[in-house]
């Protein structure tokens, strides 16, 4: 556990070492926002969008005393997504999806010695290949949760008001009430955490990868399941520090 | 000229090269010859840079390679072309990328223009030059590892590196990539590396050929010289297959023959 620690702080080292040229990191971190941002967007829509038309539904199931006002549906929504189901269940999306394809591509890459044809080449392959994934995660995650927290919202919004279990002006009151605008920043911390996390953690299981085809897959689920892992556990000691 | 002095190297304890001395000419095809398993492959990669050695030194034309900065490992880097076992393309670049990309990465200076020029007359020299368009998943095998030959030599190599460049690949296919080798050793004089097993690419192109068994170098010589080696790994290596074994048997029947079979195989003679 130790030795992998320590293998991956020389890793993360070794990425910024001998970096390449600027106009070459600029355009692999393009290259590579594309994938992990651009490429995205649709699977966070859905899920962000589902999740807050459900938290809705759910709170208005379990609010029934008729002293609490219906604007506290929307409230709860609102603080839900910002606080917790944004910025980590998009993050848990993001580690299924991003994870696996960056871990799975570099496995592959070193498997069919791509990766030692950069080296031979005198490329720094961890610089090219790793960093602009870690940069286009860090720059795009917080991009994807803040449209996740518009979407969950809206999503809250349509589920509350088409299934009547509210009323519009009581949704847009309750999402407007007690604003803390320091709730915004503490999610877009998450998120960049959570991107490092993501990004980093995947892109060290995928480089690593040794022997074959099954090792690869070994290497996603692996990424995977161990990204999940350190986002819950980022999840509780941020919101431990930073609350 | 590389040079390889007293390499050791183990895995887990089991010493997989015992210290290995021998020299690359330049300008020749020195091949690597050994059964599975000998340490060639683990050779190479300790001289490329892949994997560090335990003991023993490498020199690139007197530069030391081993233990030296990284500014002078990744001069001598940048001077290394080499073609691997599976061609190791870029699976999500086009040939032409392909062959393009060290040009990219490691001359700056060129413009695009000059790039694409060099792309061509590369992807012209391994006879590929209207498959720039396809991806590597599109292509042969054997087409495969003209790309990585092309995309070797592109930026101009002093030291090229070939694992295996013969593997999966039919006959006739192998004989044209030893002669592409071949031809591009000694049109750009450089120094050539080649890990094999193939007794047909011995016979080709074994200007220089250096034997391993079980990690240790048992001989070396010449193609001509090979075949009367006395070295009894040696021997049961190359003899191992009948076909080897029959033109033995002819040789001895008519005094001389395997000799005449060697110097009709030299590459170089029929281009």
């Amino acid at each position: 556990m130790l030795k992998t620690f320590g293998t991956f702080i020389l890793f993360l080292r070794g990425m910024v070492t001998r970096t390449e040229s600027f106009r070459v990191l600029w355009n692999r971190t393009m290259e590579e926002a594309m994938l992990i941002g651009v490429d995205s967007i649709v699977i966070v829509s859905i899920v962000s969008a589902f999740i807050g038309a459900v938290t809705c539904v759910q709170i208005a199931y379990n609010l029934t005393n008729p002293l609490i006002p219906q604007s506290t549906i929307g409230y709860m929504v609102r603080e839900m997504t910002i606080l917790e189901l944004a910025p980590t269940i998009t993050s848990i999306v993001l580690a299924g999806k991003v994870g696996s394809s960056i871990a799975g591509g570099l496995g592959t890459m070193r498997i069919t010695e791509q990766v030692s044809a950069l080296e031979v080449m005198g490329i720094n392959s961890t610089s090219y290949l790793v960093l602009p994934r870690i940069i286009a995660a860090l720059l795009m995650f917080p991009l994807l949760v803040i449209v996740a927290m518009m979407l969950s919202i809206l999503g809250g919004y349509l589920a509350g008001t088409l299934t009547g279990v509210m009323t519009s002006q009581a949704y847009i009151e309750g999402i407007r009430t007690d604003f803390i605008p320091y709730n915004i920043v503490f999610a877009l911390i998450k998120a960049v955490v959570f991107a490092f996390l993501v990004s980093g953690i995947s892109a060290f299981k995928g480089y690593y990868t040794t022997g074959g085809a099954l090792e690869v897959g070994a290497a996603s689920t692996g990424a995977v399941t161990n990204s999940i892992i350190a986002i819950l556990l980022a999840d509780f000691a941020l919101a431990a520090l930073l609350l | 000229m590389i040079e390889v002095s007293n390499i050791e190297k183990s895995f887990d304890g089991t010493a997989v090269l015992k210290g290995i001395s021998c020299v690359f000419e330049t300008g020749k095809c020195n091949l690597l010859l050994g059964g599975s398993g000998t340490g060639k492959s683990v050779l190479l990669q300790c001289i490329v840079g892949l994997m560090k050695p335990d003991i023993g030194s490498i020199t690139f034309d007197g530069t030391i390679y081993t233990n030296s900065k990284v500014d002078i490992r990744q001069e001598i880097r940048r001077k290394i072309g080499m073609l691997f076992q599976g061609s190791a393309l870029f699976d999500s670049m086009t040939v032409a990328e392909n062959v393009e990309f060290p040009l990219q990465m490691l001359t700056p200076e060129m413009t695009p223009e000059e790039r694409r020029e060099r792309v061509a007359f590369c992807l012209k020299r391994v006879g590929l030059e209207n498959a720039g368009n396809k991806m590597p998943a599109e292509i042969s095998g054997g087409m495969k590892k003209r790309v990585g030959i092309a995309r070797a030599i592109a930026p101009q190599c002093t030291y090229l590196f070939c694992d295996e460049p013969n593997s999966g690949l039919d006959p006739a296919t192998s004989i044209k990539i030893d002669q592409l080798i071949y031809e591009i050793t000694h049109e750009y004089d450089i120094t050539t590396v080649i890990v094999t097993h193939d007794m047909n690419s011995v016979i080709e192109i074994g200007e220089h050929i250096i034997f391993l068994h079980q990690g240790k170098k048992l001989w070396d010589g010449t193609k001509e010289e090979i075949l009367n080696a006395t070295v009894p790994e040696l021997r049961d290596f190359i003899f191992s297959s009948s076909l080897v074994r029959a033109a033995k048997r002819i040789d001895e029947e008519t005094e001389g023959g395997m000799a005449a079979f060697a110097e009709e195989g030299d590459a170089g003679a029929g281009i």
